[in-house]
C-alpha cells in the first residue's frame, strides 16, 4: 500500500506547499512552508528544520546519522547486502531499473543504513532508512539488515536505536518482502529477552509494514513534528470511507493524542532524549564508569538558546572540562 | 459464477435434466449419459488444469467458496465460540474459541469474510479492525495458558483502511501478533484458506506450518492495488496477479509455505466436504508432527523457518 500512498499524497494533498515544493538550496531562500526568507546555514545548523516554522524537511540517511552519532564514531555493518530480483517483476519499469535509479540518486546500496554508532558516548547499534530510496521500501535487504542489526544488539547487550522513514513493504519482492515483516518482529521478540532497550524514530513518512512490523515495536517511539505516521495511505482510506479525512489525521501529533506513540520531539532535541532515555534506564553495570559519563554530558553540544541565556553555564562547564581533561 | 465455469456447469445441468428424465428408462439413455459425463470430465479438465493466477484469485474470491466458519463446522466438533479484544469491541471479522479437532481440543481462529450481504456487511467483508488482531492475539495467549495448539485460518483481503481503524493502532495490532506469534509457547499451524493479502494476513499467519489451499493466494498486496501502484492502472491486476507470484505452487517453490492442500477440480466450492477432509488429514498430521517437538526446539525452528526468508545477494 506503502509507495501509492506516498505518491497519492503528492496529489491530494497538493495544497499544502511544504509536500509539494522542494528543499530550500540557496544560500538565502524561501522556505515553502511558511514562506519566510531563511539563511541557508542557520537550516543546515537545525537539522533542516525552518528556523522560523519549525517545519521538518525530510532528511537523507547520511543526513540522519550526522544529527545522532558521535563524529566519527560510525562503522557502517552489512553494507554489502544488495536486492536480487527473485519475482524478475516487471511493471512499467523493471525493479532492476529502480533499484539502478535509486543507487544512483541516493548513492546507497539500499534503502537503511546500519552501523554500530557512538550516542553522546554510549555504544548503540543504529538503523537509519533512506525514504529517497524507492520510497524506503522494505526488501529482502532492508529486512535482514534490520533483522542482523537486532541480532547484533541483542548479542553485543547494546541499545538499539532505528530511524524510520518508509513507505511499507516493497511490492517487487512480492511474498519476500511481506514476511520481512515477520523475521524483523521475530528479531525484536527476542531482543526483549535481553533486557536491552529499544528506540525508533518515526520520520515522515512511516506507514504500511514497516509501521506493523519493527517501527512500532520500540520501547519509546518519537514521532517527529508532522510526520505522516499509519498503516494505510490517507488516499486509500478516502476511497473506501468515501469521505475527506480530518485535519491532522495520522500526523505524529494525531498518533501522540491516540496513544501510539511516546512523544513528539524536534530534530534538533532528538538525540539527547535519546540519551537521556539510555541513562534512566540501563542498569548501573551497563553504564560507563563515572568519569566517562561525566565527560560525554559535558561534551554534549548544547542548544544555542541556553548558550545565550547564561554564558556563566558555559564558563563552569568549560571549567569542569578543563578538569575531567587534566586527570 | 464464473465466467470459465459457466460452460461447464450448463453442461452439468444439461446431464442432470437428462438422468432425471432418463430415469424410468436407464437402458435407452445410457449411452447418452455416458457420454454427456465423459464431456463434462473432459471440460473440467480442459478449464480447471493450468488455472492462470488470475483465474485462481477469482476462485479464491467465489461467492460459493467455503469460509472459515465453514471450515471450523466441517472439521471440528464442540466448538465454543469466545468474543472480544478485552479492550474496545468484538470483531466479528475475527472468529474463534477452543474447539476438538478428532478429539484433540486446539484453538481455532479464523478470518470470517461472511456470506450474503447481511452478514458480509457484519463481518467487513472479512477485513479486520485493530480489535480482530488483538482478539485473535488474546485466544493465543489462552491457547499457550492451556498447551492448546492453535489453528489459524486467513482469509482476507487486507486489514480495514478506515478511520477507527487507524486510531486504535491498526500497524500496532498487525505488528504485536507478529512478535507474539513467533515466541507462543506452543505450536501455531496456519492455513490461507483462500485470500492471503497484506499485513492483514500476515498478521494471522506466522506459526510452525504454513499451508495454503490449492486456489488460494499469499501476496504483499492485492492484485488490484498493486496494478493500480506499479502499473498506474487497476485494470492490469490480472498481469499484477502473474507478477506477484502469489500463487501455492511459487510460495511452496520459494519456501514460504509447506504444503499445499488439494481441492476439487474447479475449486473448493465444488466439493466443501472433501477440500474439509483433505485440510483436516494435513491438521492432524501436523499436530502430530509437532506434538513431540521440545518447546524451546520449537520456537527455535519457527524463528529459523523465518530468519531464512530472503533472496539477497552478499558481497565482500
Ligand atoms: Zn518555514
Amino acid at each position: 500500500m506503502g509507495i501509492k500512498d506516498i505518491l497519492d499524497l503528492k496529489q491530494t494533498k497538493a495544497e499544502e506547499p511544504p509536500k509539494k515544493k522542494g528543499v530550500p538550496k540557496g544560500i538565502w531562500s524561501k522556505c515553502a512552508a511558511c514562506n519566510k526568507t531563511i539563511y541557508q546555514k542557520d537550516f543546515l545548523k537545525n537539522l533542516k528544520v525552518c528556523p522560523e516554522c519549525g517545519f521538518h524537511y525530510q532528511l537523507s540517511a547520511r543526513e540522519r546519522l550526522d544529527s545522532l552519532v558521535d563524529p566519527g564514531t560510525f562503522e557502517e555493518t552489512n553494507s554489502v547486502l544488495l536486492a536480487d530480483d527473485p519475482l524478475k517483476f516487471k511493471a512499467n519499469k523493471t525493479y532492476r531499473e529502480s533499484l539502478d535509479q535509486s543507487k544512483e540518486k541516493t548513492a546507497l546500496p539500499e534503502a537503511v543504513v546500519t552501523g554500530w554508532s557512538k550516542i553522546n558516548g554510549r555504544l548503540v547499534m543504529l538503523g537509519v532508512m533512506d525514504f529517497h530510496f524507492i520510497g524506503g521500501t522494505m526488501g529482502s535487504v532492508v529486512g535482514e539488515k534490520i533483522t542482523r542489526a537486532v541480532e547484533n544488539a541483542t548479542e553485543a547487550e547494546t541499545p538499539l536505536i532505528i530511524v524510520a522513514a518508509s513507505g511499507g513493504a516493497r511490492m517487487q519482492e512480492g511474498m519476500f518482502s511481506l514476511m520481512q515483516m515477520a523475521k524483523t518482529s521475530a528479531a525484536i521478540a527476542r531482543l526483549g529477552k535481553n533486557r536491552m532497550p529499544y528506540i525508533t524514530v518515526l520520520t515522515h513518512p512511516t506507514t504500511g509494514g514497516v509501521t506493523a512490523s519493527f517501527a512500532s515495536l520500540a520501547d519509546v517511539i518519537i514521532g517527529e513534528p508532522g510526520a505522516m505516521i499509519g498503516f494505510t495511505g490517507p488516499r486509500v482510506i478516502e476511497q473506501t470511507i468515501k469521505q475527506r479525512l480530518p485535519e491532522g489525521f495520522q500526523t505524529a501529533e494525531f498518533m501522540l493524542e491516540h496513544g501510539m506513540i511516546d512523544m513528539v520531539i524536534e530534530r534538533p532535541k532528538i538525540k539527547n532524549t535519546i540519551s537521556d532515555y539510555l541513562d534512566m534506564v540501563l542498569p548501573v553495570s551497563k553504564k560507563k564508569d563515572t568519569k566517562e559519563a561525566i565527560k560525554d554530558i559535558m561534551n554534549r553540544p548544547l542548544l544555542d538558546d541556553v548558550n545565550n541565556i547564561n554564558k556563566r553555564i558555559q564558563k563552569g562547564i568549560s571549567k569542569i572540562q578543563e578538569k575531567v581533561k587534566g586527570d | 459464477m464464473l465466467d470459465i465455469e459457466r460452460p461447464i456447469v450448463e453442461l452439468e445441468k444439461r446431464l442432470e435434466d437428462l438422468k432425471r428424465l432418463a430415469k424410468d428408462r436407464p437402458d435407452m439413455f445410457d449411452s447418452e449419459i455416458k457420454l454427456l459425463e465423459k464431456n463434462v470430465a473432459e471440460l473440467k479438465e480442459k478449464t480447471f488444469r493450468d488455472l492462470s493466477a488470475w483465474q485462481k484469485v477469482q476462485i479464491a474470491r467465489h461467492p460459493d467458496r467455503p469460509l472459515a466458519r465453514d471450515f471450523i463446522e466441517m472439521m471440528f466438533t464442540g466448538f465454543i465460540e469466545v468474543h472480544g479484544d478485552r479492550l474496545f469491541s468484538d470483531d466479528p471479522a475475527v472468529i474463534g474459541g477452543p474447539a476438538n479437532l478428532k478429539k484433540q481440543p486446539v484453538m481455532v481462529i479464523g478470518e470470517q469474510k461472511g456470506r450474503g450481504t447481511k452478514e458480509r456487511v457484519k463481518c467487513n467483508f472479512g477485513m479486520p479492525h485493530p480489535e480482530g488482531y488483538r482478539k485473535a492475539l488474546r485466544l493465543m495467549k489462552m491457547a499457550e495458558k492451556f498447551s492448546l495448539p492453535v489453528i489459524s485460518l486467513i482469509d482476507t483481503q487486507g486489514a480495514y483502511p478506515g478511520i477507527g481503524a487507524e486510531e486504535r493502532g491498526q500497524a500496532w495490532a498487525i505488528a504485536e501478533n507478529l512478535r507474539e506469534m513467533s515466541a507462543l509457547k506452543t505450536p501455531i499451524i496456519c492455513v490461507d484458506i483462500g485470500e492471503g493479502a497484506s499485513g492483514g494476513a500476515l498478521a494471522m499467519g506466522v506459526g510452525d506450518r504454513i499451508y495454503m489451499l490449492e486456489n488460494a493466494y499469499f501476496s504483499v498486496i492485492t492484485p488490484e492495488g498493486c496494478a493500480s501502484i506499479l502499473y498506474k492502472d487497476p485494470g492490469r491486476a490480472e498481469e499484477a496477479a502473474e507478477s506477484l507470484k502469489m500463487t501455492a505452487d511459487s510460495l511452496l517453490r520459494f519456501g514460504i509455505i509447506d504444503g499445499i492442500i488439494p481441492e476439487p477440480l474447479g475449486g473448493a466450492h465444488r466439493g466443501d466436504q472433501e477440500t474439509a477432509d483433505n485440510l483436516k488429514k494435513v491438521l492432524i498430521k501436523s499436530m502430530e508432527e509437532l506434538r513431540d517437538i521440545e518447546i524451546s526446539e520449537l520456537l527455535d525452528q519457527r524463528y529459523e523457518r523465518l530468519r531464512k526468508i530472503g533472496v539477497y545477494e552478499e558481497g565482500s
